[in-house]
């Protein structure tokens, strides 16, 4: 049967048709939809869950995997940071059911903070990489990945990007095949436990097993060359593939899909092959390295010192049309030119300037409080990832710091203790804090740190697509299971000063933030209100602006709020924006905002 | 199915543009079951996560006998379907010189208009002509509402795009019920005629 499915549905469809038992994972994007598709569609067979963070996900699925269940992890690239800990060591120790890491990186930054190479990772550990290019591959690479982790005992890294996690194409779909084993752990010291003595051997086998992943890689139908003139070949992997063929159509491609441990006989043949070898990759030169220490001849990321195929950002048509440009104005073309053939970018007047539309927070965000009450204070904000980051931006403009998850709490902790001149203020959202705020925390009131803590409790991981978390009391099923109670969280760890605020009412927001700030002690600040989006229910009904009490001072765009829009010199507000959040109105020294249908609040 | 005179290595693209929330992926998601439906081979991308927030979102199709990228290159597009008015402005270089502008006279202010350096334009039909000679300017937020219920616009402007693919109208149909709610079918296939009529 054929489907039209996106990567990710695809790896999730794939997953199920080989077996998966168990599937693990924390949300990012373009990660997230592998185990939301799992546990929507799938979930009598596999038990899904979301864990608090990718390490404790990963394991989860490692910990299935060694009594010979089959099972998966899916994570965003900067998630595998998190859980490398457990990556490194488990393929010293090997799986015995299937195990399988699904890992989608964002080159071009789309959503993240920064773009790695999934495959540096898979090297680093020496675990396969395989790398699918589109839905149809993405279901059966998906099966031979499990497949290959069973057969060499390894864990195996599927590594998409956003372009393959989020293309739909269409899909030849098949049946699940169980494994039919029973789920029983097998005691063998030697295998499990790496204590240096069994470890140095594992060390070993680790590289005996490369050398036969090596040779399977040569020969696995996932590597294949796509003969068309022998004077051209080119090196790709994954979903740049589709840009070579379409830009390239007269040249030979070995298109890799399983690209390490590098398959060196198939490189190498291709190479004798080929009077020219270009190696395409998006990011990393990751092949291109290794066969240039192969011996091969070879130009890819430059070509005679000038740049050729860039290492920064997403790979499209476009760019390998530059690409194909640069390489027409050297002896490597060995081709028709297409440069001056191809159609001119028409003329086309500019008529206006745009004003830019980023992200923004939606009307109705229970962030928009908290961020507009911090804004009375001089205090330094260490950020962290979420919706809330929207903060940085103008007008708003309070959050001055992200690096990664968790680093909103512990940044707070070592700029304070270094003694910073003002008071430091970090806010972490609330699956950030199950992440990994709660033990930056734990430090805060170890070392008697002193900052103030928020936790933007919006009842969900909203940044990624509104997923429950340990604080929501539901699982991935949407099952209810005991609600992770923040408040008690801290106070457990130490902190003596916690309290609860509802963000919307400013007020009451503002006179906890001064106390905390002004305190000698750290302080956990709750902003407990849950995200309109999830909760699919505005809080209130929309405002209008009473044009006469208007008095044009424009303090209401401070709000950043998307409903409230200039209008000449004074404000209007959008009324099928509006939540009826009334943020507004308690900063409207004129009180000009008035419900758009009076006495229609049923409160 | 000749009717698209597509040839063995040809792939036509269409582009949709808009602002996040205003429903792009379902609106998508029609076009591309509606291309399979007819016996092409199709690749869309779509946007998730961080662009979703209100800010300004993107949808690629692409369709023929052999699709290779899913992503559409500059300059290609046989239409542009923007469902927020200056959106059409930001993403105008995909559409090739000759392709249909199909645009919603639908306007979003976006903060930073509101906040201060660049206002939201001014512009009418006629000041986007400029930029796209082939243009059907729709005001669909009106006529759907004239329909009972605003959020039908989206499918009123596929059905003035539909006119540029000649695939059975059958076809378009029978997506639009397989993608909305069944309560939301017939609003949605009265939007689907009133645009299929518009020329
Ligand atoms: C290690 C890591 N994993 C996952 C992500 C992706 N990610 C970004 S924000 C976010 C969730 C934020 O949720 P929350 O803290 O509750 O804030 P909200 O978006 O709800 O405001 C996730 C999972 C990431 N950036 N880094
Ligand atoms: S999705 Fe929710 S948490 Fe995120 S910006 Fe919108 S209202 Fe705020
Ligand atoms: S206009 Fe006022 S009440 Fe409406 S969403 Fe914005 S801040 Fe809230």
């Amino acid at each position: 049967m054929k489907k039209l499915l996106t990567g990710n549905e695809a790896i999730a469809r794939g997953a199920w048709e080989a077996g998966v038992n168990l599937a693990s994972g924390y949300p990012g994007t373009p990660s997230t939809e592998i185990l939301e598709t799992l546990s929507k569609l799938y979930k009598d067979d596999v038990c899904c869950e979301w864990a608090p963070n990718e390490k404790v996900g990963f394991e989860t699925a490692v910990g299935a995997a060694a009594a010979g269940a089959r099972a998966m992890t899916t994570m965003k690239h900067v998630g595998l940071n998190v859980a490398a800990d457990p990556l490194m060591t488990l393929a010293y120790i090997g799986t015995i059911g299937g195990f399988v890491a699904v890992v989608a990186d964002d080159p071009g930054m789309n959503s993240s903070q920064n773009e790695q190479d999934t495959r540096q990772f898979a090297r680093f550990a020496k675990v396969p990489v395989i790398e699918p290019a589109d839905a149809a591959e993405a279901v059966t690479y998906t099966k031979e990945a499990f497949r290959i982790s069973e057969e060499f005992s390894t864990p195996v890294i599927i590594k998409s990007t956003t372009t393959m996690s989020h293309s739909r194409s269409i899909a030849e779909v098949g049946d699940r095949v169980e494994t039919g084993r029973t789920i029983s752990f097998v005691k063998d010291p030697p295998k499990h436990v790496p204590i240096p003595a069994w470890a140095r051997q594992m060390r070993v086998r680790l590289e005996e097993r490369l050398e036969k992943l090596k040779a399977a890689a040569s020969a696995s139908p996932l590597n294949r060359i796509e003969w068309k003139s022998k004077k051209l070949g080119i090196v790709t992997a994954g979903v740049t593939y589709q840009f070579v063929r379409e830009v390239f159509p007269e040249a030979s491609i070995l298109k890799l899909g399983w690209s390490f441990p590098f398959p060196d006989d198939l490189l190498l043949k291709f190479a004798d092959e080929c009077e020219r070898v270009v190696f395409i990759e998006e990011l990393e030169d990751f092949l291109e390295e290794h066969a240039k220490a192969l011996g091969i001849k070879c130009c890819g990321k430059t070509l005679d010192g000038q740049p050729l195929v860039p290492n920064i950002g997403e790979m499209n048509v476009d760019v390998l049309r530059a690409v194909r440009s640069r390489l027409e104005q050297t002896d490597w073309f060995p081709f028709e030119k297409t440069e001056t053939a191809r159609p001119k970018a028409p003329v086309r007047p500019k008529i206006a300037d745009l004003p830019p539309r980023p992200p923004v927070l939606c009307p109705g965000c229970p962030h928009r409080g908290i961020f507009y009450a911090l804004g009375k204070f001089d205090v330094v904000v260490t950020g962290d990832i979420g919706c809330y980051t929207l903060g940085v931006a103008p007008p708003l403009s309070r959050l001055d710091t992200v690096t990664c998850m968790g680093a909103g709490v512990t940044m707070a902790h070592g700029m304070q203790r270094a003694g910073n001149d003002r008071k430091v203020v970090g806010v972490v959202g609330d699956s950030t804090f199950f992440h990994s705020g709660m033990t930056g925390l734990l430090d805060i009131a170890y070392n008697k740190g002193t900052s103030t803590i928020i936790v933007l409790d919006n009842r969900t991981t909203a940044m990624t697509g509104h997923q429950d978390n340990p604080g929501t009391g539901r699982t991935i099923t949407g099952e209810e299971t005991v609600e992770a109670d923040i408040a008690t969280i801290g106070r457990a760890l130490g902190i003596r000063n916690v309290v609860e605020v509802a963000p919307r009412d400013i007020k009451h927001t503002t006179e906890v933030l001064k106390e905390a700030i002004e305190s000698p002690e750290p302080w956990l600040i709750i902003s407990k209100t849950p995200c309109p989006l999830a909760a699919r229910k505005n809080p209130g009904l929309p405002l209008k602006v009473n044009t006469d009490k208007c008095r044009k001072c424009k303090l209401c765009l401070r709000l950043g709020c998307p409903a409230i829009e200039k209008d000449g010199e004074g404000v209007r507000v959008n009324s099928i924006l509006c939540a009826g959040c009334k943020l507004c109105r308690q900063i409207c020294p004129a009180q000009a905002f008035e419900d758009l249908n009076p006495g229609t609040e049923n409160n | 199915m000749s009717e698209n005179n597509i040839s063995a290595e040809e792939t036509k693209s269409l582009v949709l543009v808009g602002v996040g929330g205003q429903g792009i992926l379902l609106a998508s998601e029609i076009i591309a079951r509606t291309i399979m439906a007819s016996g092409y081979d199709v690749k869309m991308n779509e946007i998730h996560g961080m662009a979703q927030r209100g800010g300004s979102v993107v949808a690629q199709i692409r369709f023929g006998r052999d699709v290779a990228s899913p992503l559409v290159p500059k300059h290609s597009a046989r239409a542009l379907v923007a469902l927020e008015k200056i959106e059409v402005l930001r993403f105008v270089d995909y559409l090739a010189d000759d392709g249909l502008a199909v645009v919603s006279d639908q306007e979003i202010i976006p903060v930073s208009a509101s906040g201060g350096k660049i206002p939201y334009p001014a512009l009418g039909e006629e000041d986007i002509r400029k930029v796209c000679p082939n243009l059907i300017y729709v005001h669909a937020i009106k006529l759907a509402e004239e329909l009972g219920n605003a959020r039908a616009a989206n499918t009123i402007l596929l059905g003035v795009m539909s006119n540029v693919l000649h695939f059975p109208e059958e076809n378009w149909k029978e997506s639009i019920r397989s993608c909305v709610k069944p309560k939301f079918v017939d609003v949605n296939i009265k939007a689907f005629e009133i645009g299929r009529a518009m020329k």
